[in-house]
Parts: C-alpha cells; structure tokens; sequence
C-alpha cells in the first residue's frame, strides 16, 4: 500500500494539473470567441454607416452641388475606411489604431458634411434626407453600443489571461493580448451627429 | 489621533466626489414583475397606466413582441438611445430567438423620448421609421402635455408598423421543471455517492487494519477529492440558480408578460426626438 501511495498523489497532482489546464484553456477561447463576435458587430455597425454614405451624398448632390470639395472629402473617407478591416483573429493594437483611424476620417468628413447642410434649408426639410439622418443616427448609436461590448468582452478576456496565475498558462498557450478600442483624442468635443 | 481625523475625512471626502463624479444613470436590475409599464416616477394616472399595460400584453399575447414602456426623470446626460440599448439587453425585453422587443423610454425632466429597437425588429421599425412615429405621433400630444395621449398613440402607430408579424404563442408559464431543479438534484445524488463511497473506503480500511500513515494520507486525498466535487458542484448549481432566476422568474405573475422577458438582444437601433 505505502508503494503505490507516492504513485497515487502524482497521478492526482498530474490529474488536477490537466483538468486545470484544461479549465483555463478552454475558458480563455470562450472569451476570446466572445471578444470576437463583438468585434464582427463593430465591423458591421461600421459597414452599416459606410452603407448609408453614398446615398446621403447623393441626396445632398441634389440641394448643394457646388459643395464638391465636402462631398468629395467624404466619399475618399468612406474608401479609406472600408479599405481598412481587420481579421478578427489578428486584433493588434497596432492594427486597432489604424482601423480607428480611418473610421475618425469618416467621422471628421461627415460632420463637416452635416454642418455644411445647415446652410441648406430645402436640403433639411427633404423627405430622403430627414430618413437618412435617422438612420446615421441609429448608426452611431449602434457603433457606440457594439464598441463599448466589444471593450467589455476584451476586458474579460485580457483579465481572464493576465491574472495570476493564469498569466503562466496563458503565455503557455499563447494568448496574447488583445486590443482595445480607446477613445480619440479630442473626441470628448468633436461635433455630435444630433438633429 | 488628529492625523486620523484627517485620513477618515480624507477618505470620506474622495468617496463623495466619487460619487458625484459617477453620476450616471443607474439601469434597474431586472425586475422579478415582468410586465409591460414601469413608470419610476408616477407620471400616469393608475387607470392610464392600467391601460397601457393590458394593451402591450395583449400585443405580446398575440404576437410575441414585448414592449416595454418606462418613465423615468432623467438620463442623466446620458445619450437615451445609449442607454435604452444596454437598459432592453441586460433586461432581455423580447423573445430570445427572435430578439423582437422594443423599449420606449420617456425621460420627462430631459423633455425627451426614445424607442429602442431590439435586433429582429430593426428590419421592421426602422430608425426613420422611430424617428417618424416620435416627431408625428407623439411629439405633438407631448407638447400638450399629454403624457398618456402621445404614448397611445405612439403605440398604436408602432402596432401599425409591425401588423401581421411574428405570429408567437403566448409561453406558457409551468414547461416541466425548471433546470435549476434537476442540477440541484443531481447535485445532492452526487453528495449522496460521495458519502457511500467514503464509508465504504473507511470500512477497507479498518478491516485491513492499516497503520495511522495510511490512513492519514487517505484523509488527505478524500480531502482533495471532496473539496474538487465540491468546487465542481458549486459551479454547477451556481448555473442552475441561473437558468432557474430567467425560467421562472415570470411565472408566478398574474397580469404581466407570460413567461416573463424572454432574453432578446439591443444592438443600439432605434431613435429619439425631443420636445
């Protein structure tokens, strides 16, 4: 009995140490796979406003024609920012940055844009464009929302990952860090998309 | 003892420009009376309120889609359709397969109202079309003040723009036992191996007569074993507490939702308009 008995605690030790392995690793996919999906909502919701933009300067072409230099600014933001995705696997910080980067291009664009149709009353008071605007708005709002979960579920994941002692398991396993979705400089007072 | 006058006042201090400098609005935890009319400062006559209710039920009755109505003071500077997005997910207005809720938020201090449209009714009540039903429909009975006259209508016009969709059933409120229960029960036949498995093993031991080591090691490793299904059952019936909390927490109600809310997801569609 005594022989078998240092035997029986490895085998136990080496149990435990699987099913805690085991436990770390498949928590951290399922957060990873959660950070993910937000991730493709944010993409969507993005997708979702760069969809609305070649209507929303068409409909604008109609009133103020001569406002090319504006309308232009947008449509070369919009490329710029449906040029830039991201494979949701390959979430770096650098690759974040320039994502953001070319959506606040966007962003600057079309609010220069909606500022410009202030000074187009018949513009404001179009049926298509009144539609549009909600729409823009709803579509802020959606980016908002799918941003701030997709923050939330990279702060569970990046948590889960750096705490101890998980850290070891996760750089055992290699999962790295992800990247978080940080708030422009200056967006604090950047002009809102309100009606 | 001056020095920690000044450490507790000190202390004190920062936690109220804590809180002041957290003062956002605060969603109210999922409340265990699922129905339709949460009106948070008494805004409706009860009979208006009354009113309001049975109609959304009956609507959620025939056809699954739950609306919810809340009257709150303020937002608090937050952005209404922000904060009616996270407000419809973390109470899982509408059914959970078809995401068909919507959350209309009447923030009276604010002058402001906001729909918020769950993720399968974006297609249907489109963010023009909520923008549309608030700036004609409700905003003018507003402007007179009439609080219940601008949401009646307000639904009525979103009846109108959903008729005909998501033909539901109405859950039904006891479907069998609730899976909290069967882990509990699992957990207790689980309990219940354990402590025949350890008798058994004591006895071995006694029969065997084995020296105090032995059996000082084996108290070590029933230890581990025990406390291991303990941590395992532990997070099983933490589970089940869990779907237990959603599966029943409307049943017991006389006149709200049947089956309660049913989990449906806000992705942050929908508009507002202010008066």
């Amino acid at each position: 009995m005594k022989k078998f008995l240092p035997w029986i605690v490895i085998g136990i030790l080496a149990i435990g140490l699987y099913s805690w392995g085991k436990g770390f690793n498949n928590t951290a996919v399922e957060y990873e796979a959660d950070a993910k999906t937000e991730w493709s909502k944010v993409e969507s919701a993005y997708q979702r406003r760069a969809d609305l933009i070649p209507n929303l300067v068409a409909t604008v072409k109609g009133y103020a024609a001569h406002e090319k230099e504006t309308l232009e600014g947008v449509i070369k933001a919009r490329s710029e920012a449906t040029k830039t995705t991201i494979n949701a696997g390959d979430l770096t910080p650098e690759k974040m940055a320039q994502f953001q980067q070319a959506q606040q291009g966007l962003s600057g664009a079309l609010s220069k844009l909606l500022v410009t149709v202030e000074r187009y009353p018949e513009l404001k008071a179009d049926k298509s464009f009144l539609e549009l605007q909600s729409q823009l708005e709803g579509t802020e709002n959606r980016i908002n929302v799918t941003r701030d979960r997709f923050n939330d579920a990279v702060n569970k994941y990046d948590i889960y990952t750096t705490k101890f002692p998980g850290k070891i398991l996760a750089s055992l396993f290699g999962f790295e860090e992800m990247a978080r979705f940080k708030s422009a400089p200056g967006s604090e007072n950047a002009p809102k998309v309100e009606f | 003892m001056l020095k920690y006058k000044h450490i507790i006042l000190f202390i004190l201090l920062s936690f109220g420009l804590n809180q002041v400098g957290f003062a956002q609005f605060e969603i109210p935890d999922k409340p265990k009376f699922q129905t339709s009319v949460y009106d948070y400062i008494n805004l409706l006559s009860a009979s208006q309120k009354n009113n309001l209710e049975q109609k959304l039920i009956k609507y959620s009755d025939t056809t699954s889609t739950q609306i919810v109505l809340t009257v709150i003071s303020s937002t608090k500077g937050e952005n209404i359709n922000y904060l009616g997005a996270q407000w419809g997910e973390k109470w899982g207005i509408g059914q959970e397969k078809e995401d068909n809720g919507i959350l209309i938020i009447l923030a009276k201090d604010d002058r402001r109202i906001g729909i918020n449209t769950g993720e399968g009714i974006e297609y249907l009540l489109t963010d023009a079309l909520s923008k549309r039903i608030i700036e004609r429909d409700i905003i003018p009975y507003f402007k007179q003040n009439d609080y219940y006259g601008g949401l009646n209508r307000g639904v009525d016009a979103i009846f109108e723009v959903l008729k005909g969709e998501y033909q539901g059933s109405r859950k039904s409120s006891n479907d069998g036992l609730p899976i909290g229960f069967i882990f509990i029960l699992i957990f207790i036949f689980i309990i219940i191996l354990i402590s025949i498995s350890k008798n058994r093993r004591g006895g071995g031991n006694n029969g065997r007569g084995s020296g105090g080591n032995g059996s000082d090691s084996m108290d070590i490793l029933e230890a581990i074993i025990l406390s291991n299904s303990g941590r395992g059952s532990y997070r099983r019936s933490s589970g089940g507490f869990g779907g237990g909390w959603s599966s029943g927490g409307g049943s017991s109600s006389g006149g709200g939702f049947g089956g309660g809310f049913g989990g449906g997801g806000f992705s942050g569609g929908g508009a507002s308009g202010g008066w």
